[in-house]
């Protein structure tokens, strides 16, 4: 039981970045960014492809980065600049994605099973294998949140949250709201890609498959975060979606342990999400009568 | 400062729909000018505004703000001399960013930004001083989120904003409308005083004419996307509803058909 946990406890870490990429566009900047599926599969696909062919595991880590930035660049590109809707450019990029993998890849999956990864000089100091994804991930989540802290709270940083809250105030206010939109989808996806290359080196292999339902998982960590551990500010916004991203591994892990079947997995998650999504809904069809009565002190 | 020449702004140009907002409109406003602009409904007040604003792309003419060209310039570059404020009080803030966050993305209006901090302390300390002056007990809620404010606090606060950083225009766009008389009171004496302390040429639409009356030097009033009144000096002065009233029907041949006008 402990080795679920602490299996889950490391594969949250991990998503974590993923959650906290999908956070920033769609809880940033308002938008639901389906690149999400394409970009991580991507920087599997770039990471596991870089280190078969001898690159060091940190610089093709770095490669797979800058791939999902481009990523993302394409998308704002689409969306920004040719006025496509943000939901509809994400797919088209995510699709895109899908054949520009396999080219990366040269077939489907990729398997770096017995080589040098991200992980090893960790292992080399006696760090079991398990241990030292997690410990790595968990480094590189606290980076990460870190950093991101302090770039929202910069110049540039502001900007992009003012134009995700209010686009008409932000450009009264002279900010270029296309390349705020734009800045923010290539370090989402950027955060995506660099998920992927760190889940690749973990299992050992990239899959070119390895997106599908994705923003699904983004999406329900980053709702679970929210609700379990609060969003009272950005600091505590940033903690709550890792701590998100490792709750619903461990449901998920206690779930499958009580013995429902894998391919129902996806299904579960998408229902968790449907019902987190439509919690307001709820919440407005149980309480109108209250409000009706108190109405007349308005 | 600002000066209109010959601008033609259609919607849904070659459809059914077609809509001419403005037909070779002109308008010049000199530096210091408060023009008030009253017009009934579709008379292409607020249209003014936003091309003018950048928001619409003009089909014809030219706007000039100072000598600058500003014509064919995106809305986000325009902002860098215009302050807006906007009719409904939810436009003009970031909600869910904090009192002082809004300030200091107003304060950077036309700058370039980087990775400095987007606040500064020594900025903390400017921004409490102006908020004191609105007297609203917004500087003791810097880091509160807008959202938290009244709709008159959040427009005084857009009004803050919008002369933050000094402006060449200043553009009101029936900014009292959507607050309760008190409050509009309160808001539009606000207005006049950060015209008069920044001497801002600014253009304030209205719908409510003893408003258009009161404040400012110059009132125009606006019919199918022409000025078809200009009045100024003097003559504004002693104005009075009742004329405006008369004045319209005179040059328009139709009754005043703004509802809202006329209740108010």
């Amino acid at each position: 039981m402990l080795q679920i946990i602490l299996g889950a406890i490391s594969l949250g870490l991990i998503w974590a970045i993923l959650t906290i990429g999908v956070y920033i566009t769609f809880r940033i900047l308002d938008i639901a960014d389906m690149t999400v599926e394409g970009s991580i599969a991507m920087g599997a696909a770039i990471a596991a492809t870089a280190i078969v062919n001898g690159m060091n595991p940190f610089a093709a880590t770095v490669l797979a980065f800058l791939g999902g930035m481009a990523a993302g660049l394409i998308t704002g590109f689409l969306h920004t600049k040719l006025k496509i809707p943000a939901l509809l450019a994400g797919i088209l990029t995510m699709i895109a994605l899908y054949s520009i993998n396999l080219h990366i890849m040269g077939k489907a999956n990729v398997s770096i099973l017995r080589m040098h990864t991200i992980y090893t000089p960790m292992e080399n100091l006696g760090v079991s294998p398990t241990n030292s994804v997690m410990l790595f991930a968990f480094i590189s989540v606290i980076a990460i949140v870190g950093i991101l802290y302090w770039f929202f709270g910069t110049e540039v940083g502001c900007a992009i949250r003012a134009t995700g809250n209010n686009p008409q105030m932000a450009r009264a206010q002279g900010i270029n709201t296309n390349n705020m939109i734009t800045l923010g989808l290539i370090i989402s996806n950027g955060l995506v890609a660099l998920c992927g290359a760190l889940i690749a080196q973990s299992q050992s292999f990239a899959d070119v498959q390895m997106g599908i339902g994705s923003i699904v998982i983004g999406l329900a960590s980053v709702i679970i975060g929210e609700v379990i551990f609060g969003k009272r500010n950005f600091l505590n916004c940033l903690i709550s979606l890792v701590l998100g991203a490792i709750t619903y591994r461990i449901i998920i892990a206690l779930v499958l342990k009580m013995g429902m079947p894998a391919n129902d997995l996806k299904l579960f998650t998408a229902i968790t999400v449907a019902i987190a999504l439509s919690l307001p809904v709820f919440k407005t069809y149980l309480r109108p009568i209250k409000k009706s009565i108190k109405g007349g002190d308005l | 400062m600002l000066t209109v020449k010959g601008i033609t702004k259609i919607f849904n140009q070659g459809t059914v729909n077609e809509n001419v907002a403005l037909s070779d409109f002109s308008l010049t406003l000199e530096e210091g000018d408060f023009v008030t602009v009253i017009g009934g409904n579709g008379a292409g007040k607020s249209t003014l505004l936003n091309c003018v604003a950048g928001v619409y792309t003009i089909d014809q003419g030219s706007i000039f703000i100072g000598d600058k060209d500003v014509s064919k310039l995106p809305e986000y570059k325009r902002a860098s001399v215009i302050g807006r404020v906007f009719q409904d009080p939810m436009k003009g803030t970031a909600a869910n960013m904090g009192i002082e966050e809004n300030l200091a993305l107003a304060y950077r209006r036309g700058k370039f930004r980087g990775l400095r901090w987007g606040i500064s302390n020594k900025e903390r300390e400017i921004y409490k001083e102006y908020l004191s002056h609105l007297d609203l007990g917004l500087e003791d809620r810097l880091s509160d989120q807008v959202g938290l404010l009244s709709g008159g606090q959040r427009q005084a606060l857009t009004l803050l904003m919008a002369t933050l950083k000094k402006p060449k225009l200043l553009l009101l766009d029936e900014h009292t409308a959507a607050l309760d008389p008190k409050t509009a009171e309160k808001v539009l004496q606000l207005s006049d005083r950060f015209v008069k302390e920044g001497n801002l040429t600014t253009l304030m639409v209205t719908h409510n004419m003893r408003h258009a009356i009161e404040h400012g030097n110059r009132l125009i009033m606006m019919h199918e996307g022409k000025v078809i009144l200009d009045i100024k000096g003097e003559e504004k002065q002693q104005l009075t509803v009742e004329d405006l009233l008369k004045r319209f029907g005179q040059v328009s041949g139709e009754e005043f058909s703004n509802d809202r006008a006329l209740l108010s």
